[in-house]
């Protein structure tokens, strides 16, 4: 049996195991257990990924299966993973991980909230793992749908509205993406034969110009609502101001990931002509998208909200890398992409832990917290630090590797964007540093605060768990830079002729 | 003697088709269930109007044309007599036939 | 010659961060600080060990010879743009890594006595160590990424430290300013790296100092807006060496930084982090003079400039420290000039004075902080209106701040006297007009220094509200071997080991220049004595009289208000406000409109939808009717 379908069995299982037990308490055992061994079977997904690479498996996908699943349309249950894919799973089980812990104190229907929360992750599994594009839609959506229920139901604030814009700009996207999707599928097959859902055949083909001219750009939008694209990133703030903590943290550590690996994935990669021709457009907005979020998240009160606007700007650092179309910088979104997911869950995480003790989220009435609870309050300046792009931390080699790899392009239109954008990295520091300062440092504001107890057991594994993450990964970033560079010259070599 | 020579096709189509707007506007405009129960028939009789004149101009030799027509007058007896249950029904309910009157249902 | 050992130098500050800093509070404080204390002690030995194998293997026939004693792979963009993490020796790097680990390990020493009792005792430690680690890892940096690595990292260790005293406000706020604006300045030095990189292909400094060469051929001869595209990234590069060194107009940080506990002052914002940005034109100072000779040139400038400026301000301060700090803008403003007026081999005197001062200024500067670490120890404040005839109760402290005082002054034969007199005879021969301006400052640099000095320790005494007394040992012993540095150093054969190319220097001694230097320098110290040295109504007098130039030198010459101006009223009023609301209102609007359409529409059409039968054939008769007519039509 192919060991990429222990990603969904284990999920699969857990689900079932929580159906059976009694107690919250057992439920969230249950839960733990289950997302651990995900944590566990990555690792050694890898292990073996770098044992098969050695032992001079040299073919693009590694673990490929592929089974029928309608035959009058081609649709297949096809999977593999290459350096790119397995990188992400990583991240995604190193999230779901943290994400459970996060959630270790959810009273209110636990046994749904915990069920929701692992179909929500077994549907981004799914998605990092499959080949074909309908399986993919499929997980995809898998992925998408539990997120209202799980704001809706378990969120705060005005959920119900946050919920209801989140689901429909996402469905909105999907509805763009399915459009792109069965365009490409009507063009696999432009010589005639049998069409194809299958992306590594369709990658083989060309698909006629027209088309990629048409279809990119329902493609790349599709994905890149998810991607929080400007202008279609507005689900972003309300959606994760309204989100309970755990699902903040997949949703902008998970979730908003599939965007960007779609855009490169699908869009990008199976109609490289359109990409070439359209890439300004998206350059112009993405761009936008990253000065715009620093700028945004200037001015914002609400610690979600900050930290959304942030995502939108470091989000869009991920489609910008990725529309430089090279080496380099098509690394540096992957990084990027895994280095936001790793800190921005922190953040969310321990944006729900202070909230769950102060018992608010705006800045300004908290004050001092350093002095109170200055576990999460060193965790907190980590992820600032991290998310300023402190060399040692994963941002930085993220952000640097994106800065050289956009730079290569020698025409002014690209370096002025690259300039821009790398002038995002000032702003990021002005308004992390703002939120550490007034949040953190200085006298405590309210009395009531020195009553405050600083981090319990599992809020520390959840939030050690995704510092040493980002410490991994900013202190020896050669391996994952390698393990993501490796898949990227044939593809790249596929989308620059 | 032929009819055919006599009445053209032309005056039976007016004819029907004269009936079945006054039996359509007898329907829209009327608010009486009864009044909208005979306009309906009308229609019914104009489309019986037309199978048998066109069966018998168009198709002579052939009988479709007026055994539907007897169809559709069975099933407008039938029709007749359950529209006429309903609006006892709804007269002794509501204790009028008006439609304005009947709206539990809407909304 | 094998100098794997040096690794050590890295990892144990790095190691000593970890313990102190995870441990916490388990650690008992006096053990955080002896803990690091003795890992400095031994990093300083192995420093000095290096510098004396390095330079007493004796002088090879090529000059002194880099050395890259260990070397990894970091991180790799492309084939060629590979970030090594390694450490290179050479006689720059050498004498850095001796300076810092000498001042850090003083600095250490004094801090156990001066931070003695303080809540964050582990903390400030831990900061210590991680401190200088990055400076360490700077300073031996084989390429300029590895550089810019650790340029962030103390960045980041200064932030730490200066926002030390995390529940006062203005330390946080401090901290704040420090980290922007550097940040800013580093945006610059980030995309100089870019640029340069992008055109020469390597990180390396090996490959881009090597001017035989061709990496960096290319990018003098492509110009881009007037200037060679070497010219741009070198200047941008300097962009964050000016940052870095609080040259003007970035300066407004430094001041600010005072608010850090005063060991910190001394060992960060004095003597080591703030020379970083020297130290990194002095490391480019080939391509800086070969490829891109224009940037030398606004480099002294700025750096006059800034020295003159600081220099002005420093004579109105209040506040000891802050007046330390303009003085310390003022000196890096003179390494500054004197990197800029250089020539490279033979006539790289100014390369060479320009590092030699940085050596002595770290000695004597880092004095002056701890010595006014030690007054303000004594007597709880900062500002010299508080102080006053301190010399009858610190006797000790007095003596070494004498000493510093006459250091900074140039007085013969201190150090300070040496390493300034070579920045001045490198100036005179380069331009004349900075040379006049140095030779000013110079006298404004005795001037300010000693009236500080008369104002703590002579004048009058305040009303103490008890006596103050001179400092403990562990603060007093630093005190006294940095002033036996600082008159020593002087004599150190500094043109014979740090030399542009390596090879030793044949300098002369300039009487028309040390003549004029020592006695503009004895003249400001007559004045100070003049003013200061017992109560008098002199300073009003002068201060009514250039009443416009002192209030505004007073504030500082507004630069802060402006920065303020543009940060909060432009850049948060202006654009960060609108964006936000623009984001609420249009893009959200936009989108919130299309949901609210989407439900009036259907709430407009729901009426459509009423029951009436009568109403639904009137709508499909006309609709058929419309339909039928439509079809006659097209036929």
């Amino acid at each position: 049996m192919n060991p990429l379908l222990y990603l969904l069995i284990i999920p699969g299982l857990t689900v079932a195991g929580i159906t059976l037990v009694k107690d919250m308490k057992q439920v969230r055992l249950v839960a733990a257990v289950g997302m651990s061994l995900q944590l566990l079977w990555s690792f050694v997904l890898l292990y073996w990924f770098y044992q098969l690479r050695a032992a001079g498996h040299t073919e693009e996908m590694l673990f490929v299966s592929s089974t029928t699943w309608y035959e009058a349309f081609n649709i297949q249950y096809k999977f593999g993973v290459d350096g790119v894919s397995m990188a992400m799973i990583l991240l995604t089980s190193i999230v779901t991980f943290a994400g459970i812990f996060a959630s270790w104190q959810v009273a209110v229907l636990t046994r749904e909230f915990f069920i929701s929360l692992i179909i929500l992750a077994g549907g981004v599994f799914g998605f990092f793992i499959s080949l074909d594009l309908f399986t993919m839609f499929l997980f995809y959506e898998v992925a998408v749908i539990p997120m209202y229920l799980l704001i809706g139901i378990w969120g705060s604030g005005p959920k119900e509205y946050s919920a209801m814009k989140l689901t429909l700009m996402l469905m909105g996207g999907s509805a763009l993406l399915m459009v792109g999707l069965l365009g490409i599928y009507f063009n696999s097959a432009p010589d005639g034969g049998p069409l194809t859902f299958d992306l590594t055949e369709i990658a083989r083909i060309h698909i006629p110009r027209d088309a990629q001219l048409f279809f990119f750009p329902f493609t790349f939008v599709g994905f890149g609502i998810l991607g929080a694209l400007f202008p279609f990133h507005t689900w972003s703030p309300d959606g994760h101001a309204s989100a309970p903590t755990a699902v903040s943290m997949l949703h902008a550590g998970v979730l908003m990931k599939l965007g960007g690996y779609g855009c490169f994935r699908v869009a990008m990669y199976l109609m490289p002509e359109a990409a070439h021709e359209l890439a300004w457009i998206f350059l112009i907005l993405t761009t936008i998208s990253v000065v715009y979020g620093a700028f945004g998240a200037i001015w914002q009160k609400d610690l979600k909200y900050i930290n959304a606007y942030s995502s939108v700007s470091h989000c869009g650092l991920v489609l910008f890398a990725l529309l430089m179309m090279n080496e380099t910088a098509t690394t540096g979104a992957i990084l990027q992409m895994i280095s936001h997911g790793l800190m921005t869950a922190l953040f969310f995480a321990l944006i729900g832990m202070i909230y769950g003790r102060t018992h608010t989220r705006m800045i300004h009435e908290m004050g001092g917290l350093m002095k109170v609870i200055p576990f999460l309050s060193v965790v907190y300046v980590i992820a600032g630090l991290a998310s300023l792009g402190l060399p040692g931390l994963s941002g930085f080699v993220a952000e640097m590797t994106i800065f050289v790899g956009s730079f290569q392009h020698t025409d002014t239109f690209h370096r002025v964007a690259t300039l821009v954008a790398a002038s995002s990295i000032v702003i990021t520091a002005v308004y992390i540093l703002r939120v550490v300062g007034v949040l953190l440092l200085g006298p405590v504001k309210n009395e009531h605060f020195h009553e405050l107890k600083d981090a319990l057991w599992f809020e520390k594994l959840s939030g050690v768990t995704l510092v040493v993450s980002i410490a991994a990964i900013g202190l020896a970033p050669l391996w994952l830079s390698n393990l993501i560079r490796e898949p990227l010259g044939q593809m790249l070599h596929h989308l620059i002729n | 003697m032929n009819l055919q020579s006599e009445i053209p096709l032309e005056y039976m189509i007016v004819l029907s088709t004269a009936v079945f707007f006054i039996g359509l506007v007898g329907v829209v405009i009327r608010r009486n269930l009864i009044t909208m129960l005979m306009g309906i028939e009308l229609m019914l009789n104009a489309v019986n109007i037309n199978f048998v004149a066109f069966n018998h101009y168009l198709f002579p030799h052939r009988l479709e044309g007026h055994f539907f027509a007897l169809i559709v007058m069975a099933i407008a007896a039938a029709e007749a007599a359950v529209a006429i249950a309903l609006i006892i029904n709804i007269y002794r309910k509501f204790s009028t036939v008006s439609v304005d009157d009947v709206d539990e249902l809407k909304y | 010659m094998d100098y794997a050992y040096t690794l050590w130098i890295l990892t144990l500050p790095v190691a000593m961060f970890l313990t102190i800093g995870l441990s916490g509070d388990r650690l008992k404080s006096n053990a955080a600080g002896i803990l690091g204390t003795a890992g400095l002690a031994v990093i300083a030995a192995l420093s000095w060990f290096t510098a004396f194998s390095y330079f007493g293997s004796g002088l090879p026939e090529s000059g002194f010879q880099p050395v890259i004693a260990a070397q990894t792979t970091w991180l790799a963009f492309t084939e060629t743009l590979v970030i090594h993490l390694g450490i290179l020796l050479d006689p720059l790097s050498v004498m850095m890594l001796v300076v810092i680990t000498t001042v850090s390990l003083m600095v250490h020493i004094y801090s156990l006595g001066y931070m003695h009792g303080e809540r964050g005792y582990n903390r400030y430690y831990a900061f210590l160590s991680l401190f200088t680690f990055s400076m360490l890892g700077l300073v031996v940096a084989t390429n300029i990424f590895q550089m810019y690595i650790f340029w962030e990292l103390v960045g980041v260790s200064s932030y730490l430290l200066i926002g030390f005293y995390y529940e006062k406000p203005s330390a946080v706020a401090a901290a704040k300013k420090a980290f922007i604006v550097t940040r800013f300045a580093d945006l610059g030095f980030l995309i100089g790296i870019l640029l340069l990189s992008f055109n020469t292909g390597t990180f390396d400094f090996a490959a881009l100092n090597d001017m035989s060469g061709s990496a960096i051929a290319q990018p003098v001869t492509t110009v881009f807006m007037g200037l060679s595209v070497s010219t741009w990234a070198m200047l941008l590069i300097f962009m964050g060496g000016a940052g870095k060194s609080a040259m003007f107009p970035l300066h407004i940080w430094l001041p600010d930084a005072m608010e850090g506990p005063t060991p910190v002052s001394a060992l960060i914002h004095a003597a080591t982090m703030v020379v970083a940005g020297v130290y990194l034109v002095a490391r480019l100072f080939p391509v800086y003079h070969f490829a891109a000779p224009d940037s030398l040139e606004v480099i002294a400038w700025v750096g006059s400039f800034t020295s003159l400026f600081a220099a002005v301000i420093a004579c109105t301060q209040l506040d000891i420290k802050r007046v330390l700090a303009f003085s310390t803008l003022s000196q890096i403003g003179y390494m500054m000039v004197a990197l800029g007026v250089s020539g490279y081999g033979d006539e790289g005197v100014g390369y060479m004075a320009s590092l030699f001062h940085l050596f002595t200024h770290a000695f004597f500067k880092a004095l002056l902080f701890l010595g006014a670490g030690s007054v303000i120890h004594a007597v709880h404040s900062n500002l010299m209106t508080d102080m006053g005839g301190l010399r009858k109760y610190m006797p000790l402290t007095h003596l070494t701040f004498l000493i510093a005082c006459l250091t900074i002054a140039g007085v013969p034969p201190l150090s300070g006297f040496f390493s300034k007199d070579e920045i001045l005879v490198a100036a005179f021969e380069h331009n004349k007009v900075i040379f006049a301006v140095q030779w000013f400052v110079a006298g404004l640099t005795a001037f300010y220094m000693f009236r500080l000095y008369f104002n703590i320790f002579w004048n009058s005494d305040p009303h103490y509200h008890h006596t103050p007394h001179e400092s403990p040992p562990t603060m007093t012993g630093p005190l006294l071997f940095l002033a036996a540095a600082s008159v020593l150093a002087g004599f150190v054969p500094f043109h014979d080991f740090v030399t542009t190319d390596g090879k030793p220097l044949e300098t002369e001694f300039h009487t028309l220049v040390a003549v004029p230097s020592v006695l503009i320098g004895l003249a400001g110290i007559a004045l100070a004595w003049w003013m200061y040295a017992r109560k008098n109504s002199r300073p009003e007098s002068v201060a009514q009289t250039l009443h416009g130039l002192y209030s505004a030198a007073f504030r500082k010459f507004y630069i802060d208000e402006l920065y303020l101006f543009i940060t909060h009223q432009l850049i948060f009023r202006f654009i960060s406000r609108p964006v936000a609301w623009f984001d609420r209102h249009i893009v959200d609007g936009t989108m919130n409109l299309i949901g609210n359409t989407t439900v009036s529409v259907s709430v407009a059409i729901k009426k459509m939808q009423s029951g009436e039968l009568q109403w639904y054939i009137w709508y499909f008769t006309s609709g058929v009717l419309v339909l039928t007519l439509i079809l006659l039509y097209l036929n």
